[in-house]
């Protein structure tokens, strides 16, 4: 036991590798939230009215809301008066070339197998022409055009394409939703907008794009998802890479719509600052997100990959409102040293043969907390739904914790709701077994925990798959059970 | 203003306070009296809980606060003879039997049987008096009552109930059974009946706590039960709640378990408009088991919540948990299972099951099963499962000639006997099987 408490240790001692801060000249709002300040953000991005006021709205009822006090999650109060919320990045000063990038750094970077030019581009190295970003971003943009789909940062959206924004933001999470997503409402910098016409298959994962010019949407971010009848879009969110980032709250909100027969596939990897051994810094990581199946046959599908953040809190939900629709959630939540995670998702059926599944991974170790929280609702008009749920956790060391807060609420005799859930540790035997077979004790470790994340590894698209299995690996590296 | 309709929901409890102090004479100077009057204080502060508090989230206790109930100062007989009571009650049971009216004990229809030396089988307020030394050392020991406005409020009340203390090494074959008769009344009146259970080393028992009332009008129980199970002792304990229609019954038991000590219970829940059931069991030692089985049978407008708490605070302890509900009409079912695993509670083997089956479109079951583990080495499992009759189950009967009416009712039967099947005592489970068949006519011919 006593080389095990070791690992442990030298696991607890081990150092976020990739800290660093890069300068930034920007235009900067005086500290502070009030109407003035929303009135200066929305004239910055050049709003219509009808967003300033929409914006106005979401702050007065802001300010009549409360902090949140029931989530497994404990961190000192927020002084949101004491917060920059918009400042605008203007030029950076990064290093030059990739010389001079922390050589710790681009040995993570090569354990999760990045390319060379998204590594300037994650480290902030100025790009040189041949990899000019804004070019590489203007093919994609042509091609998706020619389908007719759009893919844009919010501000362009409310600019080019405002009665689409008018017509679904809020339409899923509406502003007077919860604290968070409320403040967002009011305060959002930026984000994505992505709308895909009647019956088009987004032809590539919209990742890709989204990596290589999203970097900076900052700390509240907005996204809006729109699938017309039939179409189909896979979307991935964030980066198996480190982030560098140096917002100590993030309050993002994530609205997704599909309409007849539509897909919407969406899909999250987020390894954020978890702050350092003693749990002090690190990102906190306040979500809202949820999806609309509002027409017939349609599917939503949330996957989630966490690693990061000192403490993420986010339950991404569906909506399931169309008949025969479908809603899914795949997750893994990892807490190491003093990382809590309060996570899961909500399940809504109100059409006819609507059908749910939930599969939760949860991994602890050091002194991490993981809760997963879900909802499971039938309505009574949701005859014949049917949900199963499954989540999992694993404990690596006896100062972690597992938590699971399932709620069930059933009105509606055709329907059928199965919920399981364990938790275990990782087996002496199952070690002993794979150091016979001339494994070492990590590889055994890393084998196992993705063998038991397998589940949620699956859904993933390809190459983040087989990136998200490799960070897991540099995630709990020294970590024996 | 919320703390203001807050205080008058109050108010009928506290003048109850004082016409229970006055009716103790000169008994209010006793060591217990200091605890009353804390507990008192505590549920003045506390309130009735709103659904605005996570543990009340399904349940709202709305129409107990809102409504005026009467203490019940005296015993009176009310008419209950042991003829009326024969219809009521379950048949065959061969020991000791203790009768509660209103919350007081009734001498002439109890039976405290025979007894080895030093086993006390007596009702609470006779302990206080002649067992004080032996009582104090236990009573509101277990049943906190910091955080739950109902025990505060038994607390307050603590006046009667049953006692039950079995000595080192002393086997009691026979079940003890306690009834608690609600009789008829113009007014609704509340009863607050408080149980102490101690059972020492090596010692067995068996009880069966058993919840009626000769008319179906309304009032409102609120009953404690604490029980101490010591080293090596094995303790069953049943709990029948068959209350009025009308009726509101709060029923919370607080379990301590000592070194390899073995406990289970039974709740079975049919009756009352509004009912809850709390049972914590705190594993405070090694080596204990703890079973809690537990059957809800609902229908029409009735309300019934099982809030159950296993704290496994040692190492090498397993509990296991099956909890059922049928539920039909336009009844409301709610379940909720917390299993704390502690940090040291090494090797706990915890397993949970719930399974609820729904026989109306117009019932509703929230369920949350709830694990909360901070050990590595630990084996810990729970399912809920929220469904219908299964179809296939339903042809093969069909196909052998059963009608379909019958071929649900048995396997509607067949779900609720895996419960009640685990009852160790005969009667009991005869018993059950009566207001089993009772229950799936009378859906029956609802239906």
């Amino acid at each position: 036991m006593s080389t095990e408490t070791s690992t442990i240790q030298q696991l607890a001692d081990r150092d976020y590798k990739w800290g660093f801060v890069t300068k930034i000249e920007a235009d900067t709002a005086p500290r502070g939230l009030n109407e003035d300040i929303i009135r200066f953000i929305s004239a910055k991005k050049n709003e219509p009215e009808w967003l300033l006021e929409w914006r106005l709205k979401a702050y007065r009822h802001w300010l009549t809301m409360e902090e949140p006090k029931w989530p497994n999650v404990h961190y000192p109060a927020i002084d949101y008066q004491d917060a920059i919320y918009y400042s605008a990045p203007k030029q950076k000063n990064g290093p030059k070339s990739l010389d001079e990038v922390d050589p710790e750094l681009l040995k993570t970077y090569e354990k999760l197998g990045i390319s060379l030019t998204e590594q300037q581009r994650l480290t902030g190295v100025a790009v040189d022409a041949v990899f000019d970003s804004v070019s590489v971003a203007t093919t994609f943009k042509e091609k998706l055009g020619e389908l007719g789909v759009i893919f844009c940062s919010f501000s362009e959206a409310v600019r080019e394409h405002p009665d689409l924004v008018k017509q679904h933001l809020g339409s899923v999470v509406p502003y007077t939703d919860n604290f968070f997503a409320t403040l967002n409402s009011a305060v959002f910098s930026d984000g994505s907008f992505c709308y895909i016409p009647k019956g088009v298959r987004c032809p590539m994962e919209l990742s890709t794009y989204f990596r290589i010019n999203a970097a900076d949407t900052g700390q509240f971010e907005r996204t809006l998802i729109v699938a017309e009848e039939g179409a189909y879009v896979s979307y991935l969110e964030g980066c198996t890479a480190p982030m560098r980032d140096n917002n100590q709250l993030h309050a993002a909100v994530v609205e997704l719509v599909a309409m007849d027969n539509a897909q919407i596939k969406y899909s999250t990897v987020q390894n954020w600052y978890p702050g350092d051994k003693n749990g002090k810094g690190g990102i906190y990581n306040f979500v809202t997100k949820r999806g609309k199946c509002a027409g017939v046959n349609s599917k939503i599908s949330w996957t989630q990959v966490e690693t990061g953040s000192a403490i993420t809190w986010k339950y991404p939900g569906v909506i399931l409102q169309g008949d025969n629709s479908i809603g899914e959630f795949y997750s893994v939540a990892v807490t190491n040293n003093r990382q809590q995670a309060d996570t899961g998702t909500k399940m809504i059926h109100i059409g006819k043969n609507t059908r749910s599944t939930i599969v939760s991974k949860g991994i602890s170790g050091g002194f991490g907390n993981n809760s997963y929280r879900g909802l499971v609702k039938i309505q009574k008009s949701a005859s014949n739904s049917r949900n199963f749920s499954q989540c999992d956790s694993l404990l690596l060391g006896d100062k972690c914790g597992a938590h699971t807060f399932p709620y069930i609420e059933v009105r509606n005799t055709s329907s059928k709701v199965e919920h399981e859930a364990s938790t275990s540790k990782i087996g002496e035997d199952q070690i002993f077994y794979c150091k016979q077979r001339g494994l070492s004790a990590e590889d055994a470790v890393n084998m196992i925990v993705n063998g038991f994340c397998k589940e949620v590894f699956r859904e993933l698209p390809m190459e983040f798959a087989v990136e998200a299995q490799k960070l897991l690996g540099v995630s709990l590296e020294g970590s024996v059970g | 203003m919320t703390q203001l309709t807050n205080n008058r929901q109050n108010d009928w409890c506290l003048s109850n306070f004082e016409l229970f102090e006055k009716s103790l004479n000169g008994d209010s100077a006793l060591h217990i009296h200091a605890i009353r009057k804390a507990a008192m204080e505590r549920f003045a502060k506390l309130g009735f809980p709103t659904t605005r508090d996570e543990e009340w989230r399904f349940t709202s206790v709305a129409p107990i606060a809102s409504s005026t109930f009467n203490a019940v100062l005296d015993y009176a007989p009310d008419g209950i003879t042991e003829k009326n009571l024969k219809n009521l009650i379950v048949d065959g049971m061969n020991g000791s039997r203790l009768v509660f009216i209103n919350g007081h004990f009734s001498r002439d229809l109890s039976d405290c049987g025979s007894f080895p030396h030093g086993v006390k089988v007596e009702n609470l307020s006779g302990a206080l008096k002649n067992d004080i030394g032996l009582v104090n050392q236990y009573l509101t020991r277990y049943a906190r009552y910091d955080d739950n406005a109902f025990t505060a409020l038994n607390t307050g009340f603590l006046h009667d109930g049953a006692f039950i203390y079995v000595p080192e090494g002393i086997v009691i074959e026979d079940p003890i059974y306690l009834v608690f008769v609600s009789t008829e009344s113009d007014a609704s009146f509340v009863s607050h009946p408080r149980n102490l259970i101690v059972v020492s080393r090596n010692a067995q028992v068996c009880i069966v706590e058993h919840y009626i009332s000769v008319e179906k009008n309304s009032y409102f129980t609120n009953t404690v039960t604490e029980i101490v199970a010591g080293d090596h002792s094995v303790v069953e304990h049943t709990k029948l709640q068959s209350e009025s229609l009308k009726a509101f019954h709060i029923g919370s038991m607080y379990v301590h378990q000592g070194p390899a000590s073995n406990f289970t219970s039974n709740s079975i829940s049919f009756g009352g408009v509004l009912a809850r059931n709390n049972i914590t069991a705190l594993l405070d030692a090694e080596g204990c088991e703890c079973t809690l089985n537990g059957l809800t049978l609902s229908t029409g407008q009735q309300h019934i919540d099982n809030h159950t708490t296993i704290d496994h605070a040692k190492p090498h302890c397993n509990s296991h948990e099956l909890y059922k509900a049928i539920l039909d009409g336009k009844s409301k079912g709610v379940f909720n299972g917390k299993i704390y695993v502690r940090k040291d509670a090494q090797k706990t083997d915890a397993k949970q099951t719930n399974k609820t089956l729904l026989l109306s479109d117009n019932a509703t079951m929230n369920t949350k099963p709830q694990l909360e583990i901070f050990a590595d080495d630990v084996k810990c499992t729970h399912g809920a499962t929220v469904g219908y009759l299964d179809a296939e189950a339903l042809f093969y009967l069909r196909s052998r000639g059963i009608d379909s009416e019958a071929a649900r009712d048995m396997l509607t039967y067949a779900f609720a006997s895996d419960v009640t099947d685990r009852v160790k005592i005969e009667g009991v489970r005869e018993y059950l099987s009566g207001v089993l068949h009772a229950r799936l006519e009378q859906g029956r011919s609802e239906g």
